[in-house]
């Protein structure tokens, strides 16, 4: 059993919802991120979602790009993302990492040399936003043969049947895209994504983590109420471009938002 | 090292998702892909259907004016002592350029398809223009994206695309150039899929664009071959057209791509030379890599960033290029080369003054190449340049680096 899986499972267990909030690695600082990553384990999340800055991040909406550009400014490579996760595996073996980004990145550097450096280095999930299962077939296998959760995205216009094509590629759980548009946009339906995830439980075992658009408590409470967990994004990721400068004062807010999320996910355990 | 490519080898590109040898593919997120499908399936189905193709050849014909003329240019190939040189005169086309054959087919398609809403990105503004145009023709809402510097460098193209009552949007993120629009572009058809539709500008992105925009673009070619045939009896010795993302040169290439005596060349981008990094050529110095949807030739670093390119031509001015353009550069059918912003300029200045042509900056590139191929090449061969586009919008530029204030 993966890592991600154990922990998803353990917490279906107890009744919880899964907190995992997603920064872009190298953000503000290279030097910062192993920091971060263990702040945000101390403020109770359960899986990190690592982004790995790319030029041209299609996908994201402003936050993330200038995230992107902060930390392709301090030369934010993909190998220095996988030293910072074997930084952070150093003091932590429990909480799953796992690699968000695009594809040009990973195949600037070799499909095998980065599957094999991302186990190595201790990641256990690999979610590429422009990689659709259709063009994964030699990828994902690639992947889950070395014990890398396949993780791939599902949209409000997936169809039926690409939605069990995609589950078939997936492991460890799938990620729901909230709304149609780029992240850190706010136009989140929660009744609207209630309907589409209770039709994806209908379709798949896999857990189904939601993202884009949840902001705060309320947001996180509502989707979890019918998710198995919710990512957070924009807002992390926006909280740190405000205190740039102040490392502690960046690691307070940080903790500051992912509390009152916690206690709001674990206020519906059961 | 070349393959002799056949009609049954090429009907059977791009295969079904979209791959030209190990090119092209669809690389997008999730959201895009019901309606890339549905768009691939109404493509499929519209491109054999008698109305739709001949509502498309006769907006060709009444509305952009074709066929376009293949012209002898005289004095042009007195002066440079070889073969023969032709014109394909793209640059008479209804808006300046060939990017309203691809408009027009893309719009009709955005029709049948129900959709109101069209979006583009543009670099030189020409495709701007030319989607601005077909949308005041139809009544569509239109919104183009662009990058800022281009915005600054093509004011008159911005204005036009004013006049003709799209919304400008100036992309302010990366290098503020094709790329950046290219990626806004793809942002807002992610948050308005359900209405919207997007006519990419060349033969980029993901599965079916590079396959549609060929197909409308293919008019070029089996125009130039008709009346290559026509008028001097025999098919041309050499084809060359510029290259950003190839969408003048894919539609030139095409139809000839099976008779072997022809010699196609790509004409790239050197920017300030290949040597200065300085350039946008990625099928003479890049490598292949993933970018707006397609697997292709890119320019980028060791890490899989992508490089900023530079080239004195906004719309050549692009770190990507069309997928089966890397496929044939790959099995050898088609010859990837470069000229320097220099001497795309200085091409520009001869054509206009031997044969009081004015060609875009973009074309300029493709007469540079072939006023040195030909040169190398016997009086009785024939050499066909794509002139793809008229040089009114340029006129800054040269003027500019010239020191002069309009």
């Amino acid at each position: 059993m993966s890592r991600i899986e154990g922990v998803l499972q353990t917490l279906k267990g107890q009744g919880r919802k899964a907190l995992i909030p997603f920064i872009t690695a190298g953000d503000p600082h290279p030097d910062e991120t192993v920091g971060l990553m263990h702040t945000m384990v101390d403020a109770g999340v359960d899986i990190i979602e690592l982004g790995v800055p790319f030029s041209d991040p299609m996908a994201d909406g402003p936050v993330i790009q200038l995230a992107c550009e902060r930390a392709l400014k301090h030369g934010t490579s993909l190998r220095r993302v996988l030293a910072m996760v074997s930084e952070f595996r150093k003091t932590n073996d429990a909480t799953p990492v796992v690699l968000m980004g695009y594809l040009n990145p990973i195949e600037a550097m070799g499909y095998e040399a980065f599957a094999d450096a991302a186990v190595e280095a201790g990641v256990d999930g690999v979610l590429t936003v422009d990689l659709p299962p259709e063009e994964a077939d030699d990828v994902a296998p690639m992947f889950a043969k070395r014990g890398l959760d396949p993780i791939f995205l599902l949209a409000p216009t997936t169809t039926d049947e690409r939605i069990r094509a995609i589950a078939d590629h997936s492991s460890g759980y799938v990620y729901y895209v909230s709304f149609n548009g780029v992240t850190g946009a706010a136009k989140i339906n929660v009744d609207e994504v209630a309907a589409k995830v209770a039709h994806i439980h209908e379709l798949t075992a896999l857990p189904v983590g939601v993202g884009f658009g949840i902001r705060d408590a309320e947001t996180a409470a509502a989707v979890g109420r019918v998710s198995d967990g919710v990512i957070v994004g924009s807002v992390l990721v926006d909280t740190i471009a405000r205190n740039q400068t102040d490392i502690d004062a960046l690691k307070r807010a940080l903790t500051d938002l992912l509390n009152p999320m916690r206690e709001a996910l674990d206020s519906l355990a059961s | 090292m070349s393959v002799k490519l056949t009609e049954e080898m090429l009907t059977a590109l791009p295969d079904a998702r979209g791959h030209f040898g190990a090119f092209g593919g669809r690389f997008v997120s999730e959201t895009l892909m019901d309606s890339l499908m549905t768009l691939e399936r109404e493509y499929l189905r519209l491109k054999n259907d008698p109305e739709f193709q001949s509502t498309f050849d006769k907006d060709l014909a009444d509305y952009v004016g074709r066929p376009s003329p293949l012209y002898f240019a005289e004095r042009l190939t007195r002066e440079t002592g070889g073969a023969q040189i032709w014109l394909k005169r793209e640059d008479l086309n209804h808006t300046g350029a060939h990017k309203v054959n691809n408009t027009i087919g893309q719009a009709l398609l955005a029709s049948f398809l129900g959709k109101k809403r069209i979006i583009a990105e543009t670099g030189a503004g020409q495709h701007g223009v030319a989607t601005a145009t077909v949308c005041a023709r139809l009544g569509l809402e239109c919104h183009v994206f662009m990058g800022a510097d281009d915005v600054q460098r093509q004011s008159l193209n911005v204005y036009r695309m004013k006049l003709l009552g799209a919304q400008v949007h100036a992309v302010q993120s990366g290098s503020r150039t094709l790329k950046d629009a290219m990626n806004d572009a793809m942002r807002d058809w992610v948050t308005n899929v359900e209405d919207t539709f997007y006519i990419i500008g060349t033969v980029a992105g993901p599965h079916p664009y590079p396959l549609l925009v060929r197909d409308f673009q293919s008019v070029i070619g089996r125009e130039t071959r008709r009346q290559s045939l026509e008028k001097t009896g025999k098919l041309p010795d050499a084809l060359v057209a510029c290259v950003g993302g190839g969408s003048n040169a894919i539609g030139m290439f095409y139809p000839f791509l099976t008779d072997e005596s022809v010699q196609l060349y790509g004409v790239e981008a050197g920017g300030h030379g290949i040597e200065t990094g300085e350039h946008a050529a990625p099928l003479c110095a890049g490598r292949p890599g993933v970018l707006h949807g397609n697997r292709t030739y890119l320019m980028e670093d060791d890490d899989g960033q992508i490089a900023s390119t530079h080239s004195v031509s906004a719309g050549l001015d692009y770190p990507g290029v069309g997928p089966e353009h890397s496929w044939l550069k790959d099995i050898g059918r088609a010859n990837y080369v470069s000229v320097t912003d220099e001497e795309a300029l200085e091409a520009f200045r001869m054509l206009t003054l031997v044969e009081g042509i004015m060609p875009a900056l973009e074309s300029a590139h493709a007469v540079a190449y072939a006023v040195k191929l030909a040169a190398t090449m016997d009086k009785d061969q024939m050499v066909v340049i794509n002139v793809s586009g008229r040089g009114d919008k340029d006129i800054h530029t040269v003027a500019q680096l010239d020191g002069i204030e309009l």
